[in-house]
């Protein structure tokens, strides 16, 4: 009786697995996308913002006279004419007694301004062009104040107070053990402070939108976004019923977290509902650089440590970070940056201090990696020195300290997939080759490796849930309905290739709807690294469920168990080869009265808030570990660092995609060596002096090296078919990664961010002032 | 205001807009001619995102004023397929992944076109060149220049861009 074993998994997986084109990229190709700023509608009025000059004043007058009387001007707005001017963003199980429990963001400024940039006004009219010119008609009287720029100021006594209630948002704990005492009877303790700096996401899509009320009165708004659920945001500030607000989400031209908050839609559904008449609005490239939440700035101190032998015994670290003018989400920022600060490895004595305080600088929010990816440049750094400090090989020394599965966090939550920091850490560090030779005497090449552990999935206190709907039409083809925004990662497409495996269809014979809050199921965010473990799991259950609603009118038209049929080529196959055909099942259904499509819902492992000081437990429903080596070259004469090689390894569980997910990883590299090697968005006394692509470079194709991905299918993730998130993960070890390389090359340790040539110059001691 | 006539062809269909001479090429080609597959990334010439060839050769139309396209060809990424068919290259760029948010994509290919059609045996290093004014901030570019090098018809990738355009 004994039945042969099944093969692996994936050899049985049909469509999963396999780098299939993606059908959004046929219609990339051919521009027939229709983005966000493409939407046109008869009758539509363009509108634009009025913004604040200044990064702390107050606004003694406001004049809209000649903006008004402008011809061609429909409609001009401040805050007085915002029914609810304040938008709030939730933060459970904050544990700080200081700050607001729950974000404030002014719609429009009221009194006060707090950031330059801050939008104080908005126009609609009938081109962009007097919108833009009514928008210089309003004269507005600033009272300039003092302000407060850095956040070490923002906490001293008698700082400038940029909200009431004082400038510490938020603050979080963790402790283990007894750090102090074993810090103090440490063989080894390296202490030092890293920096890093203000980042913008750069995606090339700049903010738009387009609101109008539809025809059965519901105010519409076409926008891009990562949230589609910002509808209930946009009826709260205009006083409406959840349900009389609908946002359609048209594919992204990227998000990295920042269409995560609300960009245009509240002002756009301000000016659709005054003016009742569609509206557009677009930011230009200069007015997204200058106003639109950036990456957190963060001072890290880290004490960490060792035996001699290279085992970690201690890992202190105090963290402030900078809020700028708005609170947004920078509490749970803060609090991925402290659960994973002391980083992927086993530390029996933790303490982390983590602080984030309100300056006048521009607002800081989500950007891809979310604190957590800040943390690697303080623990990455810390594991290099060790290793140098102690003559230990570093790839050893991180293979002896790594985390494994079984093992609890410092916040106590227990590691209950698979840990594969020194497999990644390994083949990364092998797949670097024999080194090269520097290209003229004056050049030398280093190495550097940095690991990283990231959450995937929304905090459990959070409750997360996603659903999605499946159907067959009647010719057998198939209709996906999940609220999913795709931010150009190929979310939709992958969610087919999840269905086209269920239900045993060619996935050209799926469409799939997707990221309209009226007509598809919500699925919540596309954020967190969240999305293909959230909706692909809904799915998964729905084409389940539809499956088994099939099959079983197919095993009777079979006259057949249910449990022996299969589903191919849209086909039900019998055990022994006979074939029913889709449309003919379908029929049959009609005629049994069964349903033909499948709603479900995914509902992640919930639980409350903890107390992260008193190792509460589980904050989040699982992580995605990896390791990145670089090789550089650098230029002894000018500091010049060039990445010559760059190979980045993570368990993903099981790509879905292979293609996809290998274009995950080079994308989120590219950007971590942006931060590592060039990104800034220069601040001086709040005034924001990097707003122009010009002025703010991101990577070009010279500036980086070919990245060689390499995935590891551990199978052991929480998403579909094992599957772990893969968007925010790669973004995270490079900086540390080439910051490691650059000590290796030159022998000095850079610790601000981003790795300039200016910087290593100085440190070599080829700028003479230092 | 100076008000006038830009008479040119687009995608080999000839277009006339009446129009303030200060107004570029790609205010008109969206704004006026609906021509949504022209992209603006920043405005200020440096993203490479609105590129579109004017008379063959890749511009920033962000750059352009309107009347300089007056008697020009320009040439958007929808110029360059063939009726139904797919260019190659724009085929090349699906089957090697090197589409992810897209918002680049039809600058990008349009570059890639011209500089295939003068350079058909390029390199994987010449091709790393001739794309650094097109940014990406979704692929890391390396799956780009997949697609770009197995397009290359000198490189059997067959883009007819060589043979005619």
């Amino acid at each position: 009786m004994a039945r042969p074993a099944a093969p692996p998994l994936r050899e049985r997986l049909r469509a999963v697995g396999r780098p299939l084109p993606r059908h959004d990229a046929w219609d990339k190709v051919q521009a027939r996308t229709l983005y966000a700023a493409d939407w046109q509608m008869p009758g539509m009025l363009h509108a634009a913002v009025a913004r604040s000059p200044y990064p702390a004043a107050r606004i003694r007058h406001i004049d809209t006279a000649k903006a008004r009387a402008l011809p061609g001007v429909a409609a001009v707005l401040l805050a007085q004419d915002v029914p609810h001017n304040t938008l709030w963003t939730d933060v459970p199980g904050q544990t700080s007694e200081v700050g607001p429990l729950r974000a404030r963001i002014q719609v429009l400024a009221q009194e006060v301004v707090r950031f330059q940039g801050e939008p104080v006004a908005l126009v609609a009219a009938e081109t962009r062009e007097i919108a833009l010119h009514a928008v210089e008609l309003i004269e507005v009287q600033y009272d300039p104040q003092p302000g407060v720029f850095d956040p070490e100021a923002a906490l001293a006594a008698g700082a400038h107070q940029v909200h009431e209630g004082g400038n510490l948002l938020a603050r979080w704990a963790i402790r283990r053990g007894d750090p102090d005492r074993a810090l103090a009877q440490a063989d080894v303790v390296i202490e030092s402070v890293y920096r890093c700096q203000f980042i913008d996401h750069a995606y090339l899509e700049p903010e738009a939108g387009v609101a109008w009320i539809d025809t059965d009165g519901v105010l519409t708004i076409r926008v891009s976004t990562q949230v589609i659920e910002h509808y209930r945001d946009v009826a709260e500030v205009l006083g409406l019923p959840q349900n009389r607000v609908r946002v359609i989400g048209p594919y992204l031209g990227g998000g990295f977290g920042g269409k995560e908050d609300v960009t245009v839609e509240v002002f756009l559904g301000l000016l659709a509902w005054r003016t009742q008449r569609p509206v557009k609005m677009i930011w230009s490239r200069q007015e997204s650089l200058l106003a639109r939440p950036k990456r957190h700035p963060f001072i890290l101190r880290y004490r960490t440590g060792a035996a001699r032998d290279g085992r970690l015994v201690a890992q202190a670290v105090d963290l402030l970070a900078d809020s700028g003018a708005y609170a947004y989400l920078s509490a749970l920022v803060l609090m991925y940056a402290a659960v994973t600060a002391a980083g992927p490895y086993r530390v029996p004595h933790v303490a982390v201090d983590a602080r984030v305080a309100y300056t006048n600088n521009p607002p800081t929010s989500a950007m891809r990696g979310f604190g957590a990816m800040q943390m690697v440049l303080g623990y990455e750094s810390q594991m290099d020195r060790l290793a140098r400090r102690l003559g230990i090989d570093p790839v050893e020394l991180r293979e002896r300290n790594a985390l494994a599965k079984g093992d609890a966090l410092p916040i106590g939550q227990p590691l209950d997939t698979h840990v594969a920091v020194v497999e990644a850490a390994r083949r990364a560090w092998e797949a670097l080759g024999p080194r090269r030779a520097p290209s003229t005497p004056a050049h030398r090449i280093g190495r550097g490796l940095a690991c990283n552990i990231q959450p995937y999935g929304r905090i459990v206190w959070l409750h997360d849930w996603a659903s999605a709907w499946v159907g067959f039409e009647m010719d057998g083809s198939l209709v996906v309905r999940t609220g999913t925004p795709d931010v150009g990662g190929g979310q939709a497409a992958s969610l087919c290739q999840i269905a086209a495996e269920v239900l045993g269809l060619d996935p050209g014979r799926i469409a799939i709807h997707i990221a309209d809050s009226a007509l598809t199921p919500l699925a919540g965010t596309t954020t967190a690294t969240r999305q293909l473990y959230m909706s692909g799991n809904a799915v998964l259950r729905a084409c389940e469920g539809l499956r088994r609603q099939i099959v079983d009118v197919a095993a009777q038209l079979l006259e057949t168990q249910a449990d022996t049929v299969a589903l191919d080529a849209g086909d039900a196959v019998a055990h022994d080869g006979r074939r029913v055909g889709l449309p003919k099942i379908l029929r049959e259904c009609a005629r049994l009265g069964v349903s033909r499509s499948h709603l479900d819902v995914y509902h992640a492992p919930a639980g409350d808030p903890v107390d992260l000081e008193r190792g509460g437990g589980r904050v989040f429903p699982d992580f995605t570990f990896g390791a990145h080596a670089v090789e550089v070259e650098v230029d002894t004469e000018t500091g010049a660092v060039t990445v010559l090689r760059h190979v980045a390894c993570h368990d993903v569980g099981r790509a879905i995609n292979p293609q996809s997910v290998e274009g995950q990883i080079q994308g989120g590299a590219v950007m971590g060596l942006g931060y590592g090697l060039m990104e800034e968005v220069v601040v001086d006394h709040g005034v924001n002096l990097s707003t122009l692509f010009a002025t703010y470079l991101i990577p070009t194709s010279l500036d980086v090296p070919d990245v060689e991905p390499i995935l590891i299918e551990s199978g052991e993730g929480k998403g579909p078919f094992g599957a772990r998130g893969i968007g925010e993960p790669p973004i995270a070890p490079p900086a540390a990664a080439v910051a490691n390389a650059v000590e290796d090359a030159v022998g000095v340790r850079i610790t601000e961010l981003p790795v300039t040539p200016e910087r290593v110059a100085r440190a070599l001691g080829l700028l003479g002032d230092r | 205001m100076t008000e006038l006539t830009v008479a040119f062809t687009l995608n080999g269909r000839p277009c006339e807009v009446r129009t303030a001479a200060h107004r570029t090429l790609l205010e008109i080609l969206r704004d006026d001619l609906g021509a949504m597959e022209v992209k603006e990334g920043c405005g200020e010439g440096v993203c490479g995102t609105c590129t579109v060839l004017l008379d063959g050769e890749p511009v920033s139309s962000c750059l352009v004023l309107a009347p300089r396209a007056a008697g020009c060809r320009v040439t958007t990424v929808r110029g360059l397929g063939d009726g139904d068919r797919l260019h190659p290259l724009q085929e090349a760029f699906v089957t090697q992944g090197g589409v992810q948010c897209g918002f680049c994509i039809p600058g990008m290919i349009v570059t890639a076109y011209a500089f295939l059609r003068d350079h058909p045996a390029a390199s994987r290093e010449e091709i790393r060149r001739a794309i650094a004014g097109n940014l990406c901030r979704c692929t890391g570019y390396t799956k780009i220049i997949d697609a770009i090098a197995s397009a290359a018809p000198g490189r059997g990738g067959g883009a007819p861009g060589a043979a005619g355009g």
